[in-house]
């Protein structure tokens, strides 16, 4: 079981306000305030109601597929070993969300907030992408229920992920490329917002990421908390103990705080969130808490990649999924409290990783996990041998070999 | 009696939005207060204008190509207040350039600049704390929104802290595109009028001299935002004639609607 909150936990974030510590809140237009309150209350109703969760634990089985296998990864864990001094070369093990229907953890999160919808009567869902990810879980869950999709994604994105595109299309979402600013995912998030804005009295937005305003980042959580609550559980049965190291990839922070959350409570147990570096952390890149500072942006008080004037730097990663200039509250919280140790690593270093796990493992992963792989390349050497690192494979690559191959200098 | 409480005393208002930055603001203010603006509501450019729609977005980013930063923003503040020192002059914008160097900074900076009053769209009245007092403690007012989700039991809280007026949003959306009914202008009015102690004007959506002048029958204040900011679009560095030709008609609508 895992460890139940207490006074002094990790784990009994956010205050009643949304606030973890200085971070998070709802800064939002007095439009969307009584949405954002109204969500909250029915938050609250559904945490505690034994049919949300049957219905969402029951969807998660038998519609994505968990619980996603915990795998010992046996050649890549020997590969990296190669290069390590004697006693050294930690294994390493991955939490297979990439397994899952969709092919990402994305799916996860979209059951929840799909399911809250329908509780509030929202007959429309909206969404914002940056790899496509999300807004295909999204078209996803709305084609299983039948409500009608709209999602916004960056023009930048749509021309390298065009895959996800067609599969939206595919599910019946009608998506939208917005071709403000850079045109990636923060645009997209911009324009999310004003259609919500207009549209508050049957719109329900399914936020893709553990940031916006509270109680998003909060449900999110609790939604992908599922990751490490399978991992801890997963773990404990095949090796009789926790791991020592969890690694993940951090976009708006999904994925990792999902695998993290439940491990909070463990002293044992470090964690490392990988950042995206992209060109250097010295050029751009949307590593928001190695090269940002606190600030407020779509909903929320959180590290953003600013100016001195406060005004927003565009990110810039390989990945579609990183490419955002802020993370979510908690992640900025658990830095702050030093909880969490993050990190970053270059787009060139990421493909590296790409390349590696495919080679070692035969898996594909998606760009995004393929951060949390080569941070996992560093470290794994430095480590005792009976050391476990868990890292997240929050997702798979079919939705990247376009864009890798054009990077590998591939004409497919 | 502050700039603001005098002006609004006179009978119904004309409050002109324009971006900072954004053509030749110094000589488009002026033009607002030749043609009859009695409140001037000076943007303040952001990355990320989120409750705006396509023309004030465009003015952000057109501001911002340009180069502006806040200094330049205070700069044309504390210049408008020297030409006329009588013409309530008020900020909006977004709340991560104005917290960014702590409120007290920017508290101080709208004080020096002789700035009236603050609108930020993304601080509702829970995360007050966020500037609120500082402005307070400055003695500029924090202008709240409200909007059609706003209800009753809502309102005391929007109201509580802020001063100098309440900013209505007429319609639940962004900025420069749809217009609200008349009868629900009027009706929303009415309803904010119960508890707000403070002048209530009206905007979002209002673009023409008729709007203004029937919106102006029933509240203390119509604002007028994207149409002047096509104006600018249109016209560049040529813009300030025909802002103020719009200006004054919309002025006169205002006017003499009472
Ligand atoms: C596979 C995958 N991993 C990670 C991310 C990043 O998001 P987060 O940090 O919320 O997990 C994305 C986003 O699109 C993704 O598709």
């Amino acid at each position: 079981m895992t460890a139940t909150p207490t006074a002094n936990s990790y784990r009994n974030q956010p205050d009643e306000h949304g606030h973890f510590g200085q971070f998070g809140g709802r800064y939002v237009a007095e439009t969307l305030m009584p949405l954002v309150l109204a969500l909250e209350q029915e938050y609250n109703r559904a945490k505690v109601d034994p049919a949300f969760k049957a219905e969402f634990d029951d969807l998660l089985e038998h519609y994505v597929g968990r619980p996603s296998p915990l795998y010992f990864a046996p050649r890549l864990t020997e590969e990296l070993g190669k290069s390590a001094l004697p006693g050294k070369g930690a294994q390493v093990w991955f939490k297979r969300d990439e397994l899952n229907h969709t092919g990402a953890h994305k799916i996860n999160n979209c059951i929840g907030q799909i399911l809250l919808a329908i509780r509030m009567g929202k007959t429309r869902i909206i969404a914002e992408t940056g790899a496509g990810q999300h807004g295909v879980a999204t078209a996803t869950v709305c084609a299983r229920f039948g409500l009608p999709c709209v999602v916004y994604m960056g023009a930048t994105d749509v021309a390298r992920q065009a895959p996800n595109v067609f599969r939206m299309k595919l599910l019946g979402a009608e998506v939208v490329p917005v071709t403000a600013g850079a045109a990636t995912l923060k645009d997209a998030m911009n324009e999310a917002l004003r259609d919500w804005v207009a549209n508050v009295h049957d719109t329900f937005y399914i936020i893709g990421t553990a940031a916006g305003p509270h109680p998003y980042p909060e449900l999110v959580r609790d939604f992908q908390s599922v990751i490490g609550k399978e991992a801890r559980a997963q773990m404990l049965s095949r090796t009789g103990r926790l791991p020592d190291l969890l690694v993940a990839a951090i976009g708006g922070g999904s994925n990792a705080i999902g695998l993290f959350h439940p491990f909070l409570d463990d002293p044992s147990v470090k964690m490392l969130g990988v950042e995206a570096a992209g060109h250097g952390l010295d050029k751009e890149h949307a590593a928001s808490l190695a090269g940002g500072r606190a600030g407020i942006l779509h909903g929320n008080k959180t590290y953003l990649l600013q100016d001195d004037d406060g005004q927003i730097v565009e990110g810039h990663s390989i990945s579609a999924g990183l490419d955002y200039p802020g993370i979510g509250p908690e992640h900025a919280w658990l830095k702050e409290v030093g909880r969490v140790d993050y990190t970053s690593v270059t787009d060139i270093e990421a493909l590296d990783g790409f390349q590696l796990l495919c080679r070692t493992e035969g898996i594909i992963p998606a760009l995004e996990p393929a951060h949390a792989i080569a941070a996992v390349k560093k470290i794994a050497p430095t480590l005792p041998k009976d050391t476990i690192i868990l890292a997240n494979l929050c997702g798979r690559g079919d939705k990247d070999i376009f864009s890798v191959a054009e990077h590998l200098g591939v004409e497919l | 009696m502050t700039r603001l409480s005098t002006t609004f005393a006179k009978g119904p208002a004309l409050i002109t939005f324009v971006t900072g930055g954004d053509g030749p603001t110094d000589a488009i203010l002026d033009a607002l207060v030749a043609g009859g603006a009695d409140v001037i509501e000076l943007g303040m450019p952001f990355t990320d204008p989120m409750a705006d729609g396509p023309a004030i977005q465009a003015a952000n980013l057109r501001s911002l190509g340009a180069g502006t930063k806040t200094a330049d923003i205070f700069r044309i503040a504390a210049a408008f207040r020297v030409r006329h020192p009588e013409v309530p002059l008020v900020l909006m914008g977004y709340a991560n350039p104005m917290i960014t160097r702590g409120p007290e900074w920017f508290a101080a900076e709208c004080a020096k600049a002789g700035v009236d009053g603050v609108i930020c769209v993304d601080i509702p009245p829970e995360e007050d704390p966020e500037l609120g007092p500082a402005l307070r403690a400055a003695g500029v007012s924090l202008i709240r929104l409200a909007t059609p989700t706003t209800d009753a039991a809502r309102l005391p809280a929007v109201l509580e802290g802020s001063s100098g007026f309440l900013y209505y949003v007429s319609v639940t959306g962004i900025t420069g595109l749809q217009q609200a009914a008349q009868t629900s202008i009027d009706e929303a009015v009415s309803r904010l009028k119960v508890h707000a102690t403070i002048p209530v004007a009206v905007g979002f959506g209002v673009r023409t001299p008729e709007q203004a002048a029937a919106i102006a029958k029933v509240a203390d204040g119509v604002v007028v935002g994207s149409a002047l900011v096509d104006l600018v679009a249109k016209h560049g560095a040529a813009a300030a004639g025909p802002v103020g030709e719009l200006t004054r008609a919309l002025a006169q609508a205002v006017h003499s609607a009472r």
